[in-house]
Parts: C-alpha cells; structure tokens; sequence
C-alpha cells in the first residue's frame, strides 16, 4: 500500500514488445507490479473491508446469542454456541421457507429463460421497429423494482386492480382472486379439482417477468454469433423451421442457457425484493432471505438471522459446487 | 449432417395430422411460425409495457374516476388530473408526501455511488487488464465471488456494523456499502474493455515519454470513455433502484429516504391515495427510462458483462 505514493513519479518505461510477455527487463516488470498492485489497492481494501471481513464476521455472529438489545455490551467474541442453528433446524417456518425458496427459484428461472428464448427467437429476423421492441422488452428488467412491485400489486387488487375487473367480466370468475394474500385457491378443471398456490404462483409470474429480459439479452447476443451458414446448408437439405432449431439452432444455444439457468438461479435463490414488496413474506411465499430480514428486524435476533444466511449461503455453495463438478466439463465439449 | 437427414426422415409428424397425402411440413410449419411470430411479439409487448402504462394511467386519473371505473383502459382528454403529481411531490408541510426529498437524497447517493466507484474501478480495471502484479489472478476471482454473493447475507453484518459506529441513518453510509457492493462488478466490465484497446498504442505514448499514469489519463481513458460512460449510468441504476440496503440503514429518518424506499414505505398506509403514490412510482420510473432509452446500445452491451448486483 505504501507504494502508492512512489507511482505517480516513477515513470513506468516501455516495456518489450507486447506488455507482459517480455521476460526480461526484470526492473520494467517490478515498476508495472508495483503500480498494478498501488492503483488495485484501494478497491482490494474497500472490498475487504466491506465485504469479506464482514461475511466472515456472518459466520463469528451465527454462533453466538446477539440480540440487538444488548447489542452495545457485546464484544466480538462472545460465548460461542450451536443454538442458532438448532433453532432453525427445528423450526418448521425455517423448512418450509426453504422449500419455497427451491420452488421459487427453480420455476422462476425455468419460467424466464423460457420466455426470453421464445422472445430472442421472436425477434431474430429483423423488421421495421424491431430496436425499438428490443428496448420495450429490457423495461421490466431495468425499472426500479420498487415502482414494478407497486403497479403490480396495484393491477392485482382484488378492490380495484384491472386484473380482476377484468378477470370477473370477461373471463367469468366468480369472484375477484386475492392474487398477493391468498395462500391457495381450488381450481376445477375437467371436474377435477386442485389447490394451487396462488400468491406463491403469482410471485414466480411477477419474476418471471422481471427477469425474463437478462435472458433474452444473452440469447439475442448468442444468436447473433450462430453463423448463417449451417442453418442454410440444413434448409438446402430440407430441414424444416422446428428440425433446424432443435439439431442447429439449440445446441449451440445450450452453453448459453445452462450459464444463464446458473446465474439466474443463484439470484433468484438470494432475491429479497420481490417478494418482500410483494407479499411481505406472507401466504406461504416467505422465502429464506426475507426470513432473514424478519428474524433481524422484527425480533432484533442478529444469531438467528447470521445462522439462516450462513444456512442459505451454505446450500447456495453446494448447488454451485454440484454444477461446476457435473456441468461445467460437457458444457467445454459442446 | 447424417444426423440431420435422418431426423427428415424420420421427424414425427407434425401435430396436424397430414389431411392429404403429400403434406408438406416444410411449408406448413413456415406459416405456422409467420402467424405464431407476429402473435408472440404482440403478446411479449402488452405484457412488458403494460405495467407501465397502467402505472401512467392510473397517475393521470383522479382517485374518484378509478373507484367509480377500475377497468378503463384509456384516460379520455378532459378526465387528465395532474393533481396526483402535485400531491406527491408537495413537502409535507403542506399536505404532499415530500418527494422532492426524496429524489433529491437518491440522486445523491447515485451521483455519488457513481463518481466514488469509478473513481475505485477504473485505476482498479486498468491495473487487472494490463499490469501483471502479484496476486492479479486472485484478485479477479475474488471480485468475481463478491460479485455472486448474496447481498442479503452482508445485511446482518452489515447492519449491526453500521448500528454500533453510529453511521446507520446516514447517507455516507448508504453510499460506502453501495460503492463496495458495485465496485466489483464495475471493474470486472471495465477490465472487458481496457483488455480491447490495443496496447501499441501505449507503447508508442510509452516511447515518447509518457509516465504510466499519464498513459492511464492521456490514452486509456479517452479511449475507454464509451465504455465508462456504459458504466457509469449501469452504477447510477443500481444505485437509483436500489431497496435493501437503504431499507435496512434509512428507515427511521423520512427525511433521509431515499425515493425507493419512500415509495415501498407509503404504499402499506391506507391514507395515501392509489393515484398519488402511482404518480410516486412514475417519478421514480421516469429518470431509469429516460437513461436507458437515451443509451440503449451503451447499456445493453454493459447489462451483459455484468448484471444485477445491487
């Protein structure tokens, strides 16, 4: 760190052709370390300071009994215990959250990298306005989330939201569908009747289109480098539209969607947000994260929060785990 | 290709089952997918754009209208009410939710969240993508692991830190975290880029006697100003939109509210009309879409080197 002062005088000369191949002027390359590591610095302690230390003091306070009361008496390592865990191993919300969490994330990736495939192949060939689409179709994703939820929550209101006004005349419910607070609802089909997870559903909707734009952003920008010709030679071959997207088209789409389901499912796992501005975490879409928020908000129980995030980061690293360890190899063959 | 005539061949019929005897599959799926295109498109657009246009809608209309008539898609000329927007954004003095504050505390944590991180990132990017110092490898997974990481699993931390040092309920604070958490990925976009500029360019500025941050200055920044700019607005979105952190640290000073947090927390009472707070949301909305639609190619370039942490 104390380099920094030393940078902006010691002139860096030129080094051999071509940066940091050249392997002699062993002087030129401590002068380029020294001002790497001096203009790196400043964000490496930002960072550490605001990041890393802190996640490591996560897994200091899930061990420990902290209550934001008495937070002030407390020293950084108090009498360190299990009971944090135990009480969220044993806890059935601790559970269920956690099974709405996989719900949520699992259909909510699938949903939105559906949809954003369907739309980077909708709008693959071109047409007047078709910038302009492309640009409607990033607003949900760019949109301030807090607004997005609001008109939402607006739309479905069972009072006055258009959904059900709509709903209730033209499509001939029987009455209006608390979309957000109802836990389930029985849905007769074929005089079958089910119980469907209503606000559970209409959260995995709402990020279904939030994010559905983040995938077709990729898809498009893959689909751009598919080159035209293999696709013509298939045509030539007689290949019809569905046969050139399955065995031309897909493929090389897959390493694209398989980083994109990762991506997305690690943030949607993690997302506090939607759902919080959503439901508030209430008829049954109580996700780990805004857990979490509650145990250290509500009930002031800095362990208890500490323990669930550890928990929630600790399965998080094992799904990644898992995917580096059977995915990552055959995706390198494609 | 073997594979491929064969799947001709043999390729299940297609879901109309062939009425005459020589179907053709190849023409038929075409117009099948002309027609099932156009409706996609059509679809995709009511459902992305809609929100926003109900959010503007119900923004222009007087509360009364609405509760008489939810279902009214359109806002005829003499029903436009911009009472809503005055409501809003009126101090609460005299009667309005104050919004001017608000977007005036988000406008400088985003302002700032710009200029700090960029000031972080770009001697940070600069050095990743061209100078070979110890530890440049591990560096970049760790930025890219901070980049993955759960935010919410910095909340606690993060929270309890900021309560004991007295800094939970200002600003400064808001803006360090937002700054650490963007960092990150700010450097790992512009890091993209530096890594496209070719690097004879400065030699040549090298040659003639330029010092390596008078490089930086004369010759890698201007070049790399697309790309900055790409960068700075992806930072001042994040920081504009974003909800948790200012939750966690802003919540029990209004006046510190950022317009995010303004709007989530009026939304739960009762006494705030609908219209009102929709005109909130347009508010809030309206600087995000403008950004955007003023520098699409910029950003769509940036929101995929790097995407939604925040």
């Amino acid at each position: 760190m104390s380099a920094g002062a030393e940078v902006g005088a010691a002139p860096a000369p030129p080094r051999p052709a071509g940066g940091r191949r050249g392997g002699s002027g062993r002087t030129l390359a401590r002068a380029d370390a020294r001002a790497g590591l001096a203009l790196i610095s400043p964000t490496l302690v930002i960072v550490l300071v605001m990041v890393v230390v802190p996640i490591l003091w996560t897994v200091l306070l899930a061990f420990q009994r902290l209550r934001l009361l008495n937070l002030r008496g407390a020293g950084l390592f108090g009498n360190f215990t299990l009971a944090n865990f135990e009480n969220a191993f044993t806890s059935p919300g601790f559970w269920s959250a956690l099974a709405t969490t996989l719900a949520y994330s699992v259909f909510g990736t699938a949903l939105a990298i559906g949809i954003g495939l369907v739309a980077a192949l909708a709008l693959r060939r071109p047409f007047r306005g078709r910038g302009l689409v492309r640009a409607a179709m990033l607003l949900p994703y760019v949109a301030p989330i807090v607004a997005a939820t609001f008109a939402w929550t607006t739309m479905l209101s069972p009072q006055f939201g258009v959904a059900n006004h709509w709903g209730t005349r033209l499509l001939g419910w029987d009455e209006p569908i608390a979309f957000l607070s109802q836990r389930s609802s029985e849905v007769s089909i074929f005089g079958l009747t089910f119980a469907v997870p209503t606000a559970l559903l209409t959260v995995i909707a709402f990020e279904a289109w939030r994010s559905f734009p983040f995938a077709f952003l990729f898809l498009t920008a893959r689909l751009q480098a598919v080159p035209a010709t293999l696709e013509e030679a298939a045509r030539v071959d007689g290949a019809t539209q569905t046969q050139r997207f399955r065995y031309i088209v897909l493929p090389q789409l897959l390493p694209t969607i398989a980083v994109l389901a990762v991506l997305r499912f690690i943030w949607t796992f993690n997302s506090f947000d939607d759902i919080y501005l959503l439901t508030g975490g209430g008829a049954g879409t109580e996700v780990v994260a805004v857990s979490v928020f509650n145990t250290l908000t509500a009930r002031g129980d800095i362990g208890g929060a500490a323990a669930q995030a550890l928990v929630l980061a600790a399965i998080l690293a094992v799904f990644i785990g898992l995917y580096l360890w059977r995915l990552a190899p055959r995706e390198e063959r494609t | 290709m073997t594979q491929l005539t064969r799947a001709t061949e043999t390729g299940p019929a297609p879901a109309a089952a062939p009425a005459r005897r020589r179907f053709n599959r190849d023409a038929f799926e075409n117009r099948l997918f002309a027609v099932l295109r156009v409706v996609v498109i059509v679809l995709l657009l009511i459902v992305t754009l809609f929100p926003f246009y109900y959010m503007g809608l119900l923004s222009l209309r007087p509360l009364d209208r609405v509760l008489q008539d939810p279902g009214a898609l359109w806002v005829g000329p003499s029903e436009v009410d911009l009472g809503s927007y005055a409501s809003v954004l009126a101090p609460p003095a005299s009667g309005g939710q104050g919004f001017l504050v608000f977007m005036a505390n988000s406008a400088i944590v985003a302002l700032g969240a710009v200029a700090l991180t960029l000031l972080f990132a770009l001697p940070g990017a600069y050095a990743v993508s061209r100078l070979n110092f110890f530890g440049r490898r591990q560096i970049s997974v760790l930025f890219l692991a901070v980049y993955l990481f759960p935010s919410i699993l910095l909340a606690v931390p993060l929270f309890v830190f900021f309560t004991r040092i007295g800094l939970r309920g200002s600003l400064f604070g808001l803006l360090v975290v937002y700054v650490s958490q963007i960092v990150a990925v700010s450097i790992y976009m512009l890091r993209n880029y530096f890594d496209t500029v070719p690097v004879s360019l400065e030699e040549a500025a090298a040659i003639d006697g330029c010092s390596r941050l008078g490089i930086l200055r004369r010759i890698s920044l201007p070049l790399a100003m697309p790309a900055i700019m790409a960068n700075a607005l992806f930072i001042f979105m994040i920081a504009w939109n974003e909800f948790l952190f200012a939750l966690l640290f802003l919540i029990e000073d209004r006046d510190r509210w950022t317009v995010s947090l303004g709007l989530s927390q009026l939304a739960g009472s009762i006494e705030i009309p609908t219209t009102v707070l929709m005109a909130g949301s347009v508010i809030v909305t309206l600087p995000i879409i403008a950004l955007f639609f003023a520098s699409e190619r910029l950003l769509t370039e940036g929101l995929t080197a790097g995407a939604e942490k925040g």
